[in-house]
């Protein structure tokens, strides 16, 4: 799986991060997104997938 | 309820192509039509008055999905058609093509329209913006003037008003209220609004109601309830928006102020709501609740979507809300009733870079950050763990 991000349009709303801790962080200034985890491992998959659809923002793309 | 075969989905928006999606996602295999009255692909309404009205963002930009993903999902999109009328006991929906489509389940997500003045509308320059197309509009006519007057200092008044201003408008945003964002927020929040637009230009004129809009054939002015007249060459009434109900109408589904819902997001029989038009019980705060935000869209719509597959599970978030002016970020996760206690609790209002908490009944019942995100990230678990 690759994750991809849009910080263009990240909105920092952090909900991937309480989803998905160990893909994304979030910057301390502004709070927008940082992929930490650009292939995560099989035991990630479904947490990132899961941040993914519930980003307000639509700023994560995960790929199969 | 008997095993579901054909599911209809009214509204073609964030909360709609959420519920239609996670049906798939959830394993449903039967027929699956998603129906929108807007004639153009499902796209998102927080950047209209953003990145769009800025410039900065294509409008093509806000698209949800791609045309492919709702085939590639046994989604039937229905373009351009909207829903007219329901009839619960046949379990069938009329659209404006005239056809009648069956459902063994229902979910509504009409969403809500723009509330407008009761005069002054069929004036050119006077503009709403809830749509793609309203904000195409409005921006079309920003960029040919001079001067904008913003009526409604709510948080998509306020927005337009600051990506007015970045265009280089003369923008005066109106309010009967005494501060903008003040009813959600309180004094203290408001106050710090109101100097951010202030700083960058933007004029207030605060505890001022709108009586009039002048001109003949265009706008040329704002009539205040204090007998001044306020000139300008667009107009935008941002004064609250309400449930797209109307279709609804002697159907026997309970409505007020919007569709009302039980915990499970459920209407009727087979019947669900989800996003701005849902207004369900929420155990999580113990009264009904209808929440105009985006995030809300997505949850209820996941929600929505797993009740009508059975689970039979509470929907019961705090609501997360976010706007952004200027180089605000403004975050708000919870409630604000109006008589909660705010305590800045990191940062500083001053700095205009802090967290705030509310407490009702000394528990948090809402936090709010501004430019502080991680820090209301890990703050948001206390609104959690008060319930
Ligand atoms: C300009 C703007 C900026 C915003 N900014 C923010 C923000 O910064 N943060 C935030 O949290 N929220 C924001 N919001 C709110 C957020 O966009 C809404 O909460 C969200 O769009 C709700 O989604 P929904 O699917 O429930 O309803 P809607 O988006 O209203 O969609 C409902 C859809 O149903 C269609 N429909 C209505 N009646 C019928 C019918 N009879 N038949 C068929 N179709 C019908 C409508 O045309 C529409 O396409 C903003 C909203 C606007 C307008
Ligand atoms: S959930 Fe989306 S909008 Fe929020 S921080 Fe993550 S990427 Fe950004």
């Amino acid at each position: 799986m690759k994750v991809r991000i849009d910080v263009d349009a990240c909105v920092g709303a952090g909900q991937c991060v309480l989803a998905a801790p160990d893909v994304f962080d979030q910057r301390d200034e502004d709070g927008m997104v940082v992929l930490l985890l650009e292939t995560p491992p099989p035991a990630l998959e479904a947490a990132a997938e899961h941040a993914a659809l519930l980003c307000p923002a639509l700023a994560i793309a995960v790929d199969r | 309820m008997g095993s579901l075969e054909r599911v209809v989905v009214v509204g073609a928006s964030a909360a709609g192509v959420t519920t239609a999606e996670t049906l798939r996602r959830e394993g449903y295999t039967g027929g699956l039509v998603l129906v929108g009255d807007e004639k153009v692909l499902p796209y998102d309404r927080p950047p209209l008055s953003k990145q769009v009205l800025a410039g900065t963002w294509e409008p093509e930009k806000t698209v949800l999905r791609p045309d492919s993903a709702y085939a590639g999902h046994g989604i039937e999109l229905r373009l351009g058609s909207a829903a007219t009328g329901l009839d619960l006991a046949r379990r069938t929906i009329a659209l404006s093509t005239g056809e009648e489509i069956g459902y063994d389940g229902l979910v509504i997500a009409t969403g809500t329209t723009a509330r407008t003045l009761p005069f002054g509308h069929d004036l050119k320059g006077v503009h709403v913006l809830r749509t793609v197309d309203d904000a195409v509009a409005l921006r079309g006519d920003l960029l040919r003037s001079a001067s904008v007057v913003v009526v409604g200092a709510g948080f998509l008044g306020s927005e337009a008003a600051a990506s007015a201003r970045r265009l280089g408008l003369d923008v005066t945003l109106v309010d009967p209220l005494p501060l903008p964002l003040v009813r959600p927020f309180g004094d203290e929040v408001g106050t710090a609004i109101a100097g951010l637009h202030e700083e960058e230009g933007v004029r207030l004129r605060l505890g001022t109601g709108v009586t009039a809009l002048h001109g003949e054939g265009a706008v040329t002015g704002v009539g205040l309830s204090d007998g001044t007249v306020l000139p300008a060459d667009v107009v935008l009434v941002a004064i609250g928006a309400r449930p797209a109900t109307g279709w609804l109408d002697g159907s026997g589904l309970p409505v007020d102020d919007g569709v009302v819902c039980d915990a499970t997001c459920r209407a009727a029989d087979g019947v669900y709501a989800a996003g701005d038009v849902a207004r369900w019980f929420n155990p999580h705060f113990g009264g009904l609740m209808r929440v105009e935000h985006r995030m809300n869209a997505t949850e209820q719509g996941m929600a929505a979507a797993r009740n009508l597959l059975g689970a039979q599970v509470p929907f019961a978030p705090a609501p997360y809300f976010w706007t952004d002016q200027f180089d605000a970020r403004i975050q708000a996760y919870g409630v604000f009733p109006a008589e909660a206690e705010m305590v800045v609790a990191h940062g500083g209002v001053a700095e205009r870079k802090f967290v705030a908490h509310y407490l009702a009944d000394g528990r948090v019942v809402g936090v709010l950050g501004w430019n502080m995100a991680r820090q209301l990230r890990a703050d948001r678990q206390l609104v959690r763990s008060a319930a």
